[in-house]
């Protein structure tokens, strides 16, 4: 364990001599997938309790497909499948951005975790209370004014303990992005493994990396649910 | 005085005669029986109808022809290997053993027979040598794990080479294909029989064996193992593995299975 700690444990942490790697690839993994898959799920989630079956099908189409399907399938798809189409070699912003395998990796995070989340605040918005949709009308807000003042606001306070745990099992799920050769926590363990055949230490280590961060999150979310949801508490 | 005795135990144990290894020494030399994992084509593997065949099996024979003995394989599984040559169930190990500190400890090693040597790969006409400086600024796909992987992010990352390291090496392959990789790589004879010779990799080539390693990353060459209390046979083995290059019989033999050079270009500068 100390031998392993020793030669690789820059790496686990951020840095394999070359490179960006272990828990600091993970982490910006994380925190860019979930934030870009933020940004699309919010009009989305608006857009799915659309009246308009023109608005509300194609979302539904989206995270139907994104939700249906392993994200490892989606993530070769877009690393391996979609760099092979002739259109993307041949236009040149579309094959920059596919050539880099940590693009094709974020992409599919951000659409994924976007598809799961955007169904999350969908049914917040769904469950808004009709009274507080009710009295906004009453009081003359506009539709984007009830939106922006209203319903999102209380819609993402009363979605955030199940939006923690979709951002606890996209922690998870980047221990797939060695798949597509992004040099994540478990490549650095894979590395050790194969240097040391010694599976236990090297893979308890990452195990107890992922278990911080874990850890981490948990608690960052408590904080914030203690403080924005203080309202719901007896 | 015990350990004076164990060789001659053993030698008295195994065969249940009583030849002290002086005179086995003395004996003249009409067999050699060579121990085979025969699961490592091409070079070493067996017929359907059960006979050893490969590129190891016709240098053995070449090497009991220029001694004028005969030859006999035995069957037997790699990891057991080096135990079942001290136990004396044959005289000499000849199946891809690459040399390495570790094993010489227990066994002595010929001269060289050939190497794997490691080699790039790319799209013809590429014009990409596998030096640092050929492939600044060029991305280069290696499997994780692999020694190929130590070696170029130890001689090349630090001089502007893009490594990538791949979960396997048809991955590697994948990426070559599809463009995202310049170069890949590999043990040659993995990239031959498993990407040039396959019909993918028609549109792709050599571009040469790395022959620049001082910090001996990819390790030594593949020889025949004996026993330490042996050095007549190996004599007679490194004897015989001279004359067969010098006569062209090596050359002959290994053009039958390789289109590049198992011997010449390795093993690479200290």
């Amino acid at each position: 364990m100390i031998q392993i700690i020793q030669q690789y444990g820059l790496a686990y942490l951020g840095w394999d001599g070359y490179n960006i790697s272990g828990l600091a690839m993970t982490l910006w993994l994380l925190v860019v997938s979930c934030g870009v898959g933020f940004c699309i799920a919010l009009p989305l989630a608006i857009a799915r309790n659309a009246r308009s079956p023109f608005v509300w099908v194609p979302v539904w189409l989206y995270t139907f497909i994104f939700r249906g399907t392993p994200l490892y399938v989606q993530l070769l798809l877009i690393y391996s499948g979609v760099y092979g189409l002739d259109f993307i070699h041949n236009t040149a912003p579309f094959n920059e951005f596919f050539r880099q395998a940590i693009n094709c990796t974020l992409l599919s995070f951000a659409l994924n975790t976007g598809a799961y989340t955007t169904e999350i605040f969908a049914g917040a918005i769904r469950e808004t209370s009709h009274g507080e949709v009710d009295a906004a009308r009453a009081f003359g807000m506009s539709r984007v004014t009830l939106y922006r003042r209203i319903v999102i606001p209380s819609a993402l306070r009363r979605a955030l303990p199940v939006y923690s745990n979709e951002v606890i099992l996209m922690l998870h799920a980047t221990t797939l992005a060695f798949t597509a050769t992004v040099p994540d926590i478990l490549k650095v363990a894979n590395d050790a493994y194969s240097a040391t055949y010694d599976p236990f230490d090297s893979f308890i280590l990452a195990a107890v990396i992922y278990l911080c961060v874990s850890f981490a999150l948990i608690f960052a979310f408590r904080r914030a649910e203690r403080h924005f949801l203080a309202f719901l508490q007896p | 005085m015990k350990t004076i005795f164990r060789p001659a135990l053993a030698a008295l144990c195994v065969l249940g005669v009583a030849f002290a290894p002086v005179a086995a020494q003395a004996k003249k030399l009409t067999e050699i029986t060579f121990g085979v994992d025969p699961t490592y084509p091409p070079f070493e593997s067996l017929s359907p109808s059960g006979a050893f065949q490969g590129f190891d099996i016709d240098l053995g024979r070449a090497i009991c022809a220029q001694l004028a003995v005969k030859c006999k394989f035995v069957n037997q599984g790699f990891s057991g290997i080096i135990p079942a040559l001290q136990a004396r169930k044959f005289d000499a190990i000849l199946s891809s053993m690459t040399v390495t500190p570790e094993r010489a400890k227990a066994i002595a090693f010929s001269s060289e027979m050939y190497n794997e040597p490691t080699s790039l790969v790319e799209k013809k006409g590429a014009g990409l040598v596998p030096t640092a400086a050929s492939l600044k600024g060029k991305t280069v796909g290696v499997e994780a794990g692999t020694i190929q992987e130590t070696y170029a992010k130890t001689y090349w990352a630090p001089a502007g080479v893009k490594v990538v390291s791949y979960p396997g090496q048809d991955q590697v392959y994948a990426d070559l294909l599809s463009g995202r990789l310049d170069a890949s790589l590999q043990d040659s004879v993995e990239a031959d029989y498993g990407f040039l010779k396959t019909p993918k990799g028609a549109d792709y080539q050599f571009g040469g064996n790395v022959t620049y390693d001082p910090q001996d990353v990819l390790g030594s060459y593949i020889a025949i193992g004996v026993r330490k209390d042996e050095p007549h046979l190996l004599k007679k083995i490194n004897e015989a593995i001279a004359a067969i290059i010098a006569n062209g019989t090596y050359k002959k033999i290994e053009s039958k299975y390789f289109n590049f050079d198992v011997y010449a270009a390795t093993p690479a500068a200290k």
